[in-house]
């Protein structure tokens, strides 16, 4: 590129979210002094911006895998339910006093499995993501009771509780295994031709396909890949409360993980995907989650403010109001 | 094979599915009689509201959108009459107004998004359903018993059918609804439109035909149609603003399994009669048999729905292969 370096990289779409997380950080610095002190306690760092990290981990995974469907265009609205059947199956297989091993190997072969249903249906049998995803997003939670039989699992395992509440150099584990899994698949994904693959699906599958390229197989395989990552999130999840509730696990977290994406700069027409803006998008998901907790909002009523700033972030984002806009600064100019 | 039949082929199918399930149910549980007219009365009653809203979400999906905010704008009304009217006294019948235009305007607030600003549906409706749903959970996180006279008396009303007393006025309001949405469906210009829109915007723009105001419509239609779901909730089982979690999802399933086309432009209003039958059976049969559990219904529908749609993919590929 005969560009500069540094104006590709202001015109990178990850400056948006990461504004707007300093934003309503500067917001609650305003407010209120505790937001960012970090105290040590019994040899853990103990602060709002901790918990931010923790408890943003799985909307940070969930929207980890949910970029990749995006990317090729499709959508995944089945997350939700298939955390709940990761942590339903995680959880009775602890119970029935199974290895470790195996309980993490089958949570991720069980995410790996529908995801490929979810691939399969919409690469091979060709349905529209969001119906084809609607299917598992229907009777996922069926299934995840079918597999508890219908009771609340709790988890007494202290090395699969360890996943969600351990603590690695004085930082909870979960935000760094995510960190680690964004790192790993930026690697995987942008020092190889994969993420090209999976941007040039999304964009125009006709024209990748007469170029060579096995989109039917690169949109299956995007969406195994958010299986997996749905199954992470499910394990994180039941290893953080210590519990299976499938009627409650990942409820509404395929909006979240959505959300985070599209605050993130991926637009959800597809064909362009960014993983350093997905992760500062969770993480003003999350914060902006955290700050409500903070000022005593009830969390029932937090998605309130949620659904107005998403609907204000994709009305910036729609090419009406850029025409507006641009009408508003050419007048000005003239 | 003539088009009309193969036009109505799904709808058929989904008729055959209805009279075996039936028949089967009746069959395997006939010494509690399954098949009685009080058993058929109270599929009606119990599911009215699902009913009441897969006839707005028929429109909608004619029009090859999508409405996920139905069962929070439900809960929201819900909650809201609940609260006026016990909480702080209001005219029940000003109360049901305003809970409907509440609906109405929601919709179509939804609409406008996304007609004038080209957004995708689900995404808007989905940010409606975290709208509503919270508003729902400000109003009251409480559920709310109704102690109004009219109310009450509206709840009371009874019927005598093959010698069980019900109480039907649920099942009254679903079907003038639904009386209502087929009319409008399938014998008025906006059906049309409806159904135009969702085969290719495009072409019915270039047609001329008034394709915002039909979206925005169908929308606050849909809001509506939700927003009187969450009315007769109300008078059956008081004010719960957890009412409804999932709702959308069943009359998706309704409507997909009644044959209409989930991307636009093919369906018929009786397919989702059926539909509602269908899931009604089902859910029915569980109860009855009560050694099957009740998430064997989401399993089950979500298997009938899978199966649809695999089926509609299959018959649209017949047809495409008939065109030159």
């Amino acid at each position: 590129m005969s560009e500069p370096r540094h104006r590709s990289w202001l015109k990178s779409p990850a400056l948006w979210p990461l504004a707007g997380l300093l934003l309503l950080a500067l917001v609650n610095l305003a407010f209120s002094k505790e937001f960012f002190s970090l105290t040590v306690r019994d040899g853990h760092y103990v602060g709002a911006m901790v918990d931010i990290f923790k408890n943003g981990s799985i909307c940070l995974v969930l929207a980890l895998g949910m970029t990749l469907v995006i990317a090729t265009g499709g959508i995944d609205l089945s997350v939700g339910s298939v955390m709940a059947i990761v942590a339903a199956v995680a959880a009775t297989l602890l119970q029935q006093g199974h290895s470790l091993a195996l309980v993490l190997v089958a949570g991720l072969g069980v995410g790996l499995l529908c995801g490929l249903v979810n691939g399969l249906l919409i690469s091979w049998a060709r349905i529209q993501p969001i119906v084809a995803t609607l299917v598992l997003m229907v009777s996922g939670r069926g299934i995840a009771q079918l597999v508890t039989g219908g009771f609340q699992v709790r988890i007494d395992d202290t090395h699969y509780t360890f996943l969600g509440n351990g603590f690695l150099f004085g930082l909870p584990l979960p935000p760094i295994l995510v960190t680690v899994l964004y790192l790993a698949a930026w690697l995987g994904l942008r020092r190889s031709a994969t993420g090209l693959f999976i941007e040039a699906a999304g964009d125009n599958e006709t024209a990748s396909r007469f170029a060579g390229l096995a989109t039917a197989r690169v949109k299956c395989l995007a969406y195994v890949a958010c299986g997996l990552c749905a199954a992470v999130a499910g394990i994180l999840a039941s290893s953080d409360i210590k519990n299976a509730n499938p009627l409650h696990d990942g409820l509404n977290m395929e909006l979240d993980a959505i959300f985070a994406v599209v605050l993130g700069g991926t637009a959800l027409s597809g064909g362009r995907f960014n993983l350093l803006g997905t992760y500062f998008g969770a993480l003003l998901l999350q914060t902006l989650t955290e700050t409500m907790y903070y000022d005593q909002v009830r969390s029932q009523v937090a998605p309130v403010p949620k659904a107005v700033l998403i609907v204000i972030v994709c009305l910036l984002q729609s090419e009406t109001t850029r025409r507006w806009f641009g009408g508003l600064f050419r007048r000005a100019s003239a | 094979m003539n088009s009309l039949f193969r036009q109505r082929l799904p709808q058929l199918v989904t008729a055959g599915i209805f009279l075996l399930l039936f028949a089967a149910a009746g069959w395997r549980y006939h010494e509690v009689n399954f098949a009685s007219a009080p058993n058929v009365a109270n599929l009606f009653i119990g599911n009215a509201c699902l009913g009441i809203i897969a006839v707005g979400m028929t429109l909608v999906i004619f029009s090859g959108g999508i409405d996920l905010s139905v069962g929070a704008v439900a809960a929201f009304t819900n909650i809201f009459a609940a609260v006026l009217i016990e909480k702080h006294g209001m005219n029940p019948l000003l109360v049901i107004l305003a809970s409907l235009a509440i609906g109405t305007a929601f919709g179509a607030a939804m609409g406008a998004l996304i007609h004038y600003f080209k957004q995708p549906a689900f995404l808007v409706t989905l940010a409606g359903m975290f709208f509503a749903r919270g508003c729902a959970y400000w109003m009251s996180t409480d559920s709310i018993d109704i102690h109004n006279e009219l109310f009450l008396k509206l709840s009371r009303d009874t019927a005598k059918i093959g010698g069980d007393t019900i109480h039907p006025l649920p099942a009254y309001v679903f079907l003038v609804v639904l009386a209502f949405g087929y009319v409008l469906a399938q014998h008025t210009r906006f059906g049309r439109n409806l159904l135009a829109i969702g085969g290719n915007e495009q072409s019915a723009l270039l047609m001329g035909l008034p394709v915002g105001v039909t979206k925005i419509a169908v929308y606050a239609l849909c809001g509506a149609g939700a927003a009187l779901a969450g009315l007769v909730s109300t008078l059956v089982s008081g004010g719960d603003s957890t009412y409804g979690i999932g709702l959308e999802l069943d009359a998706i399933a309704t409507v997909v399994i009644g044959g209409t086309l989930l991307t636009g432009g093919r369906g018929h209003m009786l397919g989702t009669l059926l539909g509602f039958l269908i899931i009604g059976t089902i859910q029915s049969a569980i109860t009855f048999d009560g050694s099957l559990s009740s998430w064997w219904t989401r399993i089950i529908t979500g298997a009938l729905l899978l199966g649809f749609i695999l089926f509609q993919r299959l018959l649209l590929r017949a047809t495409q292969k008939r065109l030159p």
